[in-house]
């Protein structure tokens, strides 16, 4: 929805800050959900709240909603 | 930085072991102090005055009468706290709209539920109180109530929030809403998969709110002090969440409030948010004493976070040979009176025990007239594995392939590719079918009106912000400073086990405390099974911090290089091969004079933990029906399930046991029975029917362990999985003793009873 449809795409990020910003210069709708509402997955491994994880080249990326628990 | 500390197999002598618990003989003899044993001198008591209406908007509020009756100290209602913009932050278990928050905590514009705040007072008895909340005069405009999440999706269902417009639309809706969110996962081609399947199954499920039914109600006391500080002792899943959400409301620093988390007597997710916190620090601070409030249980039921009730449609298609072509799921879940259910989790965790190509899920998340949801062990999860795993049945039982090996033959594996995005890594979900189909409970024989069901749950878990210290005592043993909550029962004696495994000493040389919010480092809210994991890792980055200090020490006071000493079996000695020889040292021969030789040694880790191993577990329940009275007898449970490591067995065999009785009890009796009027006619345990242990069989456990890579005791979180098979395991297992199939929850007996009756040959349907 904050993405006019596309699904994916290619970025240069180094780090998971650099990828929100990169997304939110890319989709300025997107931004605002990125740093609350989201996770990330880098080549399998997900991460919450890791502004500074770094991301290797060519490594596969994936955006989903943020996990919780009870 | 992000902290993950990689598993390594090695010998273990502690982790895995059985010792007694260090809060074990204060719960058992009464000593321990829950947060409504705490007292202060001077203290007031304070008391909710509560909307009787589910739906109303506020006219005016008149306390003159109250403020003026003797014994009232303070009165606080909207006027006493700041209003807040629109705010999302992640200051709880989910993202949280600090305008929704203040408006929860006590209402402005509108009542929304039977039970939301209006105002408090406090006293210097419980009786002026009560007194002093029946003087209070409110002026409603009473507004027709919605609570079946169904109806509250019409276009023409009463709105709770003309501001509210449906997030997750395109193009951004021109009317508001009560579906305050729409979430959509698709991935493949649905329809070609469908176009492929042999069969094809579509049901929908219904199920109601239902409550964590934690022993101990919320209660907390606050004292405020002149200088602007406060002190917080509090029933509490996150002492850091509350003080961080206190501060907010309360526009203070958050170095002024310092929280004291009490014992708890039961979380499951219902004390991850602020109810009476700053209801009481406000009262404490207008009246200049400490302030004490204790829900009653009604308050609890009525107004607190109960879970969502929902409506799930879910169809699934499959070749001849049991291989699943498509899967697509609606979840429609109740959020209560703001928005914000766990609709998204369990709309990412519908599907994901299974390796599927075509999926679609969409999730709604839907405004009532009801308190505002909270987290239940395993958001979400239960409710859509209800759906889910109830059609993967009867699509085996139709295809005469055997429940288990139907699953295996879809089954999620390492490299997985979710729907939701990533793929999976290491996970034990094959293992935990396996074993279950080895059991001999799977086996076993079944008499008349006996059916067996199976069923199985996925969950993710989560590491996030966690903080642990230690200090090595002047005797070698250890005090260890933790700010994980003990909600599980054990999870303080899990770390004190690790790090007893890391200095290699005995488990009862450490003596593990859960510290106050002045002490240690931030820490998340204990949930997402996250305890022994995240906290796990953080003891042993303390303690291996401290370990290094140890050897350091004793380099110096051995006069030998750093390099030729090692840690091992509780001391340091001569690494092997090392050119120097030298005397090893103790654990209490370093720490008798680490005071003379440089100071005391400490080891303190303040990480963000990630690398959660995701959990799955397999149910296997024998029943038995009584067809004249719909009646559900559990007869046999057994609980499977890969926890990675089990550090302390019998406390994970008590997570596998406890899941499952709230499992049975959401299943067979729980939920939250609404007049016409919006009211809860059942905010009482004596008619909101949890089990008690004679309704339960014990709970047979199988602990798998398939270590997660990313724990160095490759620890998974194994809370919460345990709840999410149990609903499912049993429908299909009534179904097997009596042919029926129940898609309503709670199983009660007149559900049963009516759905024998609406199956008999020749009924009518009406």
């Amino acid at each position: 929805m904050y993405t006019g449809g596309e699904t994916q795409c290619e970025l240069h990020a180094a780090n998971i800050r650099q990828l929100f910003q990169a997304l939110g210069e890319r989709y300025p709708e997107l931004l605002p959900r990125l740093k609350t509402e989201v996770a990330v997955s880098i080549d399998c491994e997900v991460y919450q709240d890791a502004l500074l994880q770094s991301i290797a080249e060519d490594s596969e990326l994936y955006l989903f909603p943020r996990i919780a628990g009870g | 930085m992000s902290t993950m500390i990689k598993y390594v197999a090695k010998e273990l002598k502690v982790v895995g072991t059985r010792p007694l618990r260090p809060d074990a003989v204060d719960k058992v003899t009464g000593r321990a102090r829950y947060g409504a044993d705490y007292a202060l001198p001077g203290q007031l008591i304070g008391k909710v005055l509560r909307s009787p209406h589910a739906h109303a908007r506020i006219r005016s509020i008149d306390t003159s009468a109250a403020q003026a009756l003797p014994g009232v100290k303070a009165v606080v209602t909207r006027e006493d706290f700041a209003d807040m913009p629109v705010e999302y932050a992640a200051v709880g278990e989910l993202v949280v709209n600090f305008r929704d928050v203040t408006r929860n905590m006590m209402a402005r514009e509108k009542v929304l539920y039977d039970g939301h705040p209006v105002a408090a007072v406090v006293a210097t008895s419980e009786s002026i109180a009560r007194e002093a909340l029946r003087l209070i005069k409110v002026d409603y405009e009473v507004l027709p109530h919605v609570i079946d999440v169904v109806e509250a999706m019409q276009p023409d269902a009463p709105l709770l929030h003309e501001d509210q417009y449906t997030i997750g639309v395109t193009p951004k809706p021109d009317r508001p809403s009560n579906i305050a969110k729409r979430i959509e996962f698709v991935r493949g081609d649905l329809e070609a998969g469908f176009r492929r399947a042999d069969l094809i199954v579509e049901r929908e499920f219904n199920t109601k709110p239902v409550h964590q039914g934690y022993i101990e109600p919320q209660a907390c006391l606050a004292s405020y002090t002149e200088d602007g500080q406060a002190e917080l002792w509090t029933s509490t899943q996150g002492h850091f969440v509350f003080r961080a959400q206190c501060a907010k409301v309360l526009q203070m620093d958050v170095a002024k409030i310092r929280v004291t988390p009490t014992e708890i007597g039961g979380g499951f997710g219902g004390k991850n948010n602020i109810y009476n916190e700053p209801l009481a620090i406000a009262l404490s601070r207008k009246s200049h004493r400490p302030v004490k409030m204790v829900m009653t249980r009604d308050e609890v039921f009525r107004a607190t976070g109960p879970t969502s009730g929902a409506n799930v449609k879910v169809k699934i298609g499959c070749t001849r040979d049991g291989r699943i072509t498509a899967a697509q799921a609606e979840l429609n879940f109740q959020a209560g009176a703001f928005g914000g259910s766990s609709v998204p989790m369990a709309s990412m965790c519908a599907f994901t025990r299974y390796d599927l190509d075509n999926v679609r899920v969409i999730g709604n998340d839907v405004t009532v007239n009801r308190p505002k949801v909270a987290a239940y062990r395993a958001p979400g999860a239960p409710i859509a594995a209800f759906g889910v795993e109830s059609v993967i049945d009867e699509m085996a039982k139709r295809l005469a392939i055997d429940p288990i090996e139907f699953r295996l033959r879809n089954a999620a594996k390492e490299g997985t590719q979710t729907y939701y995005g990533p793929k999976l890594g290491r996970i034990g979900y094959i293992e935990t079918l396996e074993k279950a189909r080895a059991h001999p409970h799977y086996n076993a024989p079944l008499g008349p009106n006996q059916g067996r069901g199976v069923a199985s749950g996925f969950w993710f878990n989560i590491g996030s912000e966690t903080s642990a210290s230690l200090n090595v005592n002047e005797d070698g043993t250890i005090s260890l400073m933790l700010g994980i909550i003990d909600v599980a029962g054990g999870s303080r004696a899990a770390m004190a086990m690790m790090v007893a495994e890391e200095f290699g000493i005995a488990a009862d040389k450490v003596r593990p405390i859960v510290a106050d919010t002045s002490s240690l480092g931030f820490n998340f809210i204990t949930a997402g099974s996250r305890g022994t994991f995240a906290g796990g890792m953080a003891c042993v980055a303390a303690a291996r911090q401290a370990i290094e200090k140890l050897r350091q020490r004793v380099a110096q006071i051995r006069e030998v290089p750093l390099g030729h000493v090692v840690w091992k079996d509780g001391r340091a000695q001569p690494a092997e091969g090392s050119a120097t020889s030298f005397s090893p040292m103790s654990l209490a021969e370093i720490a008798s004079v680490a005071g003379k030789t440089g100071g005391s040694i400490a080891g303190h880790a303040e990480i963000n933990a990630q690398g959660a191993g995701p959990g799955f577990g397999v149910h296997i329940v024998d029943v038995e029906v009584d067809r004249q009275t719909g009646l559900t007898r559990i007869l046999r449970y057994t609980v499977v399930q890969d926890v990675g490591k089990a550090i302390h067995p019998a406390y994970v065999e008590g997570q596998f046991q406890g899941g499952a009785v709230q499992g049975i009890g959401w299943a067979l009796n729980e939920e939250y029975v609404y007049g016409p009027d919006g009211i809860q006619q059942n905010p009482g345990f004596l008619d909101y029917r949890v089990p008690v242990a004679s309704d339960v069989p014990f709970i047979d456990t199988v602990i798998v362990e398939v270590p997660n890579p990313n724990h160095p005791y490759g620890v998974r979180g194994c809370g919460e999985v345990p709840i999410i098979s149990p609903m499912a395991a049993i429908a299909n297992a009534i179904e097997n003793a009596i042919g029926v199939r129940l898609c309503e929850q709670p199983m009660s007996p007149p559900r049963v009873l009516k759905a024998i009756e609406d199956a008999l040959p020749g009924k009518a349907k009406v």
